[in-house]
């Protein structure tokens, strides 16, 4: 089995983000940046299936300027075999980014793609379910547990009452939710062997892929800000001030 | 040409995130249509006619439809999009899921989680955990658009009976097929549209000390939530998990016992209408967003607010 793992590279979890008011953007600059986290899963569960003998080969895909090549190089470190890297001036709309995947899928087939539900930049939570569409295979959103059943998987997904076990049919896309695994760290030995790893680099005219996006960002603003900070001094200050003041119990 | 609104419902009546979905839909654009696909749905098929600013229903009852697999439904509104410009659903799970296949099929973006409708074609959505607004706009002629429930009303009942027509069933693509759903429900009420919600962290140490929440929780009919650590720990089960990759919520009151509140837990509560904290911690962010931030050991304060409320209930 092979399996593909897309991955991208984000504003790290731990930043509050800041939007600059005179250029309606959020400001980037000196920012760290890191492999969204629900895609780190998903290097982690490819990384497990081939540990237990259940896949040959993972590749990782990014899309985004030069740098995304350190997100590829971190998943190579983690244990994935090689990367492709796509050259694009910042990161595609999700439909775009399924179309050059499925792309990639067409000259180099793969039996699994994984990806993770969501990246916490753009909180779009769409690729993947776009991705099987295009490719018109199954797809399992949200996974927390997956088990290989020969030609099938079973999947079972965090939904909005609990948890849903369904089967699918190879091949397959799955998003991932947060408790599939918990990543491993990139060992020094690794790390230094990832660098011998190949990175391929492709253009998105080379797939025939037109960078049109369908949905345009006219303005980028900072919420309302909640005024907090207040405090009372004990449980019977609470219950008077949630009864009284805010008439909410 | 119309909007089309995908149903969530448990046969008898609609999900109100779904309510909220038809709300939104109203403001974009009308007439607005629902699809209830599932076996055995009339009832919720009639609730969806009576519900205000719905002009009809559509009914695709067949087995495949039954848990609203991704594979099978997305088929069906893809087929029935060449009659609509727009699809829009609640950012439930099952919205989430369906929404961007359909999508793909029919080559357009999807716009997730719009919290505003500026126009036909504007639209605004939080971005990076609720820290920045995007306003969007989509340059097609058919559009996909998830609306974030709390930032829409839930549309009304009404006398009016909205035409209920049967639809065509598609050609089950055979991909998924459905084994079990383990959903723990209960008495209590659902996170996303509780008045109330008494959420537990890190801080409570174990799934039974969630029982002092629950205690709490019955006192005021609150729903009870989480933040992850006290999921990803195993104290309460994933459903639980309020926060920009969880469920957002904006109860009237959010009480937060033993959450520091990380970004992405404020992601999915901040727009509460009032946020208790209670933390040992005094310098836990938490308390940047509570009206009433109470500095205090959890197991002194709980089980003190669980016997005062019982005074109040006297
Ligand atoms: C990709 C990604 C997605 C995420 N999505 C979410 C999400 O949707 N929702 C979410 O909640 N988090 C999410 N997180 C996790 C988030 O970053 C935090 O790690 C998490 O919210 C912390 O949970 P916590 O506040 O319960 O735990 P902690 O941060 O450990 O806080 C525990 C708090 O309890 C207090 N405390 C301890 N003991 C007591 C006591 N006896 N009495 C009073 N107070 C006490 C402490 O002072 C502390 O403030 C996500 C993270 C990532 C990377």
């Amino acid at each position: 089995m092979k399996i593909l793992v897309p991955v991208k590279r984000v504003v790290d979890y731990n930043v509050k983000i800041r939007v600059d008011k005179e250029t309606n953007t959020v400001d980037l600059d000196n920012v760290k940046m890191s492999i969204n986290p629900f895609d780190e899963i998903a290097v982690e569960e490819a990384i497990r299936m081939k540990e237990a003998g259940k896949c040959d080969e993972i590749v990782i895909v990014s899309l985004g300027p030069e740098q995304s090549k350190e997100t590829i190089r971190n998943a190579l470190a983690m244990g994935a075999d090689r990367g492709i890297h796509v050259k694009t001036e910042h990161s595609p709309e999700p439909l775009l980014v399924a179309k050059i995947l499925a792309k990639i899928i067409e000259k180099d087939s793969f039996d699994l793609i994984i990806l993770g539900k969501q990246s916490i930049d753009d909180d779009c939570n769409q690729t993947g379910q776009m991705l099987s569409a295009l490719l018109g295979c199954s797809i399992g959103t949200y996974a927390s547990k997956v088990e290989i059943d020969n030609d099938a998987l079973i999947v079972t997904r965090e939904i909005d009452g609990g948890l849903q076990t369904i089967k699918l049919a190879k091949p397959a896309v799955l998003t991932t939710d947060l408790r599939l695994n918990e990543p491993r760290y990139a060992s020094l030995p690794n790390i230094m062997k990832a660098k011998q790893k190949t990175i391929d680099e492709v253009e998105p005219v080379d797939l025939q892929i037109e960078m049109q996006p369908k949905v345009i960002t006219k303005k980028i603003e900072e919420p309302p800000k909640r005024i907090g900070g207040g405090k009372v001094e004990s449980i019977g200050d609470l219950v008077d001030k949630l009864k009284n003041v805010s008439g909410v119990i | 040409m119309s909007i089309l609104v995908l149903a969530e419902h448990n046969n008898e009546i609609l999900k109100e995130a779904t309510k909220k979905a038809i709300t939104a839909a109203s403001q974009i654009d009308k007439p607005v249509h629902v699809l209830v696909a599932g076996t055995d749905c009339t009832n919720a098929a009639k609730d969806a006619a009576s519900t205000e600013g719905v002009e009809k229903v559509l009914l695709a009852e067949n087995t495949q439809y039954k848990n609203l697999l991704s594979e099978p439904t997305s088929e069906l509104l893809t087929d029935l999009m060449s009659e609509y410009d727009y699809l829009v659903s609640a950012a439930t799970t099952n919205g989430k899921n369906i929404l961007p296949r359909v999508a793909a099929k029919l080559d357009v973006s999807q716009i997730s989680e719009i919290i505003n409708v500026i126009d036909k074609k504007t639209f605004q959505r939080p971005i990076y955990a609720g820290n920045a607004i995007a306003t969007v706009e989509s340059s097609t002629d058919k559009n996909v658009i998830t609306i974030r429930t709390t930032a829409f009303e839930t549309a009304k009942e009404t006398n009016s009976n909205a035409e209920i027509s049967a639809v065509g069933i598609e050609k089950n693509p055979g991909l998924s097929e459905f084994i079990e759903e383990k959903v723990s429900g209960g008495e209590r009420p659902e996170l996303t549209s509780a008045g109330t919600i008494v959420s537990g962290g890190r801080g409570m140490q174990s799934g039974d000390n969630f029982k002092l929440l629950e205690s709490v929780a019955d006192k005021l009919g609150a729903a009870v939530g989480a933040s992850r650590a006290a999921v990803d720990a195993g104290f309460v089960p994933n459903e639980y998990q309020v926060g920009q990759t969880g469920k957002v919520v904006a109860p009237e009151l959010y009480i937060a016992v033993g959450i520091s509140g990380a970004i992405q837990h404020l992601a999915g509560m901040k727009d509460s209408k009032v946020i208790v904290a209670i933390n040992k911690d005094d310098e836990a962010p938490i308390f940047e967003v509570a009206d009433y931030g109470l500095v205090a050991d959890l197991f002194d304060a709980v089980p003190d607010l669980d016997k005062e409320l019982e005074k109040i209930q006297k």
